[in-house]
């Protein structure tokens, strides 16, 4: 795997953002990913947040630096760690990758804004739900909200601005278009995407030992299904009996 | 136990917050004002970070339903022990039965309600912190919350510190450039060291500030933000993000905050003026 030109930043004083070329790119997160397994393991580091072309790690604050000298000192000493580390990075990318069945039921009864989709594209219901299903979608990174995956992968001829008035409430599992990506609350929030559909599982449930069950790296594929199937699959998730269905690619 | 009897406007349970876990998208949460918060449990000889209760604007009512001993630091809603009005920034011994109330708001927005041996309350994630959609959102009415059985406490003189009138009375905000800030024209460096007022819209999640500035930068790829983080919107607004804020976000950071700075900035109010100063 190719290693890339990496910007190194002091993000306040306990944390460093580490940036590559500002893309969306399949292999400059796949490096980040990789990159991320190998820092996190290092001592002082508290946490990590991975996004399109960053890595971020925090480090315990329990540091005072009674100078700045000594802070820049160890600052640099930081980098310069994470620059050797950076060079020993495997490819972590194994030889099958999760592909995570998600059902969505595109019924016009969650699919608030498919008909007014159909008409703008020109293209039927059917055509919509068939691009969205296809591909399988990278899950880039986990943010906004608990459990909120940013995807990539999303057909052009289905990109579609957001709303220009936010929903005040959007339902839990609605699955939406904003822009160029596509993805699902994973709770009741306000919202402006375009909604198409609703997936009766949850992406995050704290009672489970592994709240969100898929991660950065892993990919996801929706499956279209009928209100009936929704409403079986949603009474399965309530009881705890529902396991997240998932192929190697 | 500390029995809450009517929960105030916004009271929750806060230690130093969850790390580890912003991979999932799951906040930091935690004291807003760590240094108040830690402040506190030094003086009960606690470790630094165990859980207080975080009092915003005063009001609740708070029953200990056991002997303990409590110190209340942070900003001062003139705390009274059943009749008594009781001295901040030192420790008290408080009797089963005794009933905590406030009154009216002399400095400060948050205050933090810290007993010996810290709140006793279910960690979720490896904190105690609360927030929505991880614990309950803020404690209720009838809530009980657990702490530990009084230990004799060594220092006969009760530990007090001075008030720190700085952390209340400063504008100052020591903050370091953010990974935007030199995507920024000079005019908006200059504008960025004038006096900035804090609007309505402030909580745990962020503090929006009144003044706007010239603006013509476009948002970036979406990347991490933390607490402290100063956000600058496309309509010229900034944003100062706090605690409770998310994990990733879309607009240039132009400022970073010192820790110490979130500190000081969690107990102005609408209304009260700020001033960045940029340590380089």
């Amino acid at each position: 795997m190719e290693n890339y030109n990496l910007t190194y930043k002091p993000f306040g004083t306990s944390a460093i953002l580490i940036e590559w070329p500002a893309k969306i790119d399949e292999k400059i997160i796949q490096d980040i990913i990789s990159f991320e397994k190998l820092v996190a393991k290092e001592q002082g580091v508290v946490d990590t947040i991975i996004a399109y072309n960053s890595l971020t790690i925090s480090y315990n604050k329990d540091t005072n630096y009674s100078t700045h000298y000594k802070y820049r000192n160890s600052y640099t000493k930081k980098v310069q760690k994470l620059t050797e580390l950076y060079v020993q990075k495997r490819d972590h990318i194994q030889k099958s990758q999760k592909i995570w069945q998600i059902p969505v039921c595109y019924d016009v009864a969650f699919g608030l804004d498919l008909e007014a989709i159909s008409k703008e594209k020109e293209c039927s219901v059917v055509d919509i739900i068939d691009l969205h299903t296809q591909p399988n979608y990278l899950i880039y990174f986990l943010g906004f909200q608990p459990g909120f995956l940013y995807l990539g992968g999303l057909n052009p001829q289905i990109h579609i601005p957001r709303k220009a008035n936010p929903r005040l409430r959007v339902e839990k599992g609605s699955v939406g278009i904003g822009g160029e990506q596509t993805g699902v609350y994973p709770k009741d929030s306000a919202g402006g995407w375009n909604l198409i559909g609703k997936s009766p599982i949850d992406f995050f449930n704290i009672q489970k030992p592994q709240p969100c069950f898929a991660k950065a790296g892993d990919y996801i594929q929706f499956e279209a299904i009928d209100l009936e199937t929704f409403y079986q699959i949603y009474e399965e998730v309530n009881k705890g009996k529902y396991q997240p269905k998932f192929e190697w690619k | 136990m500390i029995h809450v009897i009517h929960p105030g406007i916004y009271c929750t349970i806060q230690d130093k917050g969850r790390f580890g876990f912003a991979k999932m998208g799951i906040p930091q949460a935690g004291f807003l004002d760590s240094y108040a918060a830690t402040m506190a449990n030094i003086l009960l000889k606690n470790r630094k970070d165990s859980a207080v209760i975080e009092i915003t604007f005063g009001q609740g009512k708070f029953e200990f339903t056991s002997d303990t001993f409590i110190v209340l630091m942070g900003g001062n809603f003139s705390p009274k022990l059943n009749t008594f009005s009781v001295e901040m920034n030192s420790v008290h011994e408080v009797k089963k039965g005794t009933i905590l109330t406030f009154g009216r708001r002399l400095y400060g927005a948050r205050t933090y309600l810290a007993v010996q041996g810290g709140i006793q309350s279910d960690s979720v994630f490896k904190s105690k912190s609360y927030f929505s959609g991880i614990t309950q959102p803020r404690l209720i009415k009838g809530d009980l919350l657990p702490i530990l059985p009084a230990k004799p406490y060594l220092d006969k003189g009760f530990s007090k510190i001075r008030e720190f009138h700085e952390h209340f009375s400063s504008l100052d905000l020591p903050c370091f450039p953010g990974p935007e800030f030199d995507l920024l024209t000079e005019v908006q460096k200059e504008q960025l060291l004038e006096t900035f007022t804090v609007s309505e819209d402030n909580n745990r999640v962020g503090y929006r500030l009144h003044e706007v500035l010239e603006n013509e930068l476009e948002p970036i790829l979406t990347s991490a933000v933390l607490p402290g983080t100063v956000q600058l919107t496309p309509s010229g607004k900034l944003i100062i993000l706090m605690r409770d804020c998310q994990v990733t976000g879309g607009y240039p950071r132009i400022l970073q905050l010192s820790d110490y700075a979130i500190s000081r900035l969690s107990q102005k109010v609408a209304g009260d003026q700020v001033k960045f100063e940029l340590m380089n």
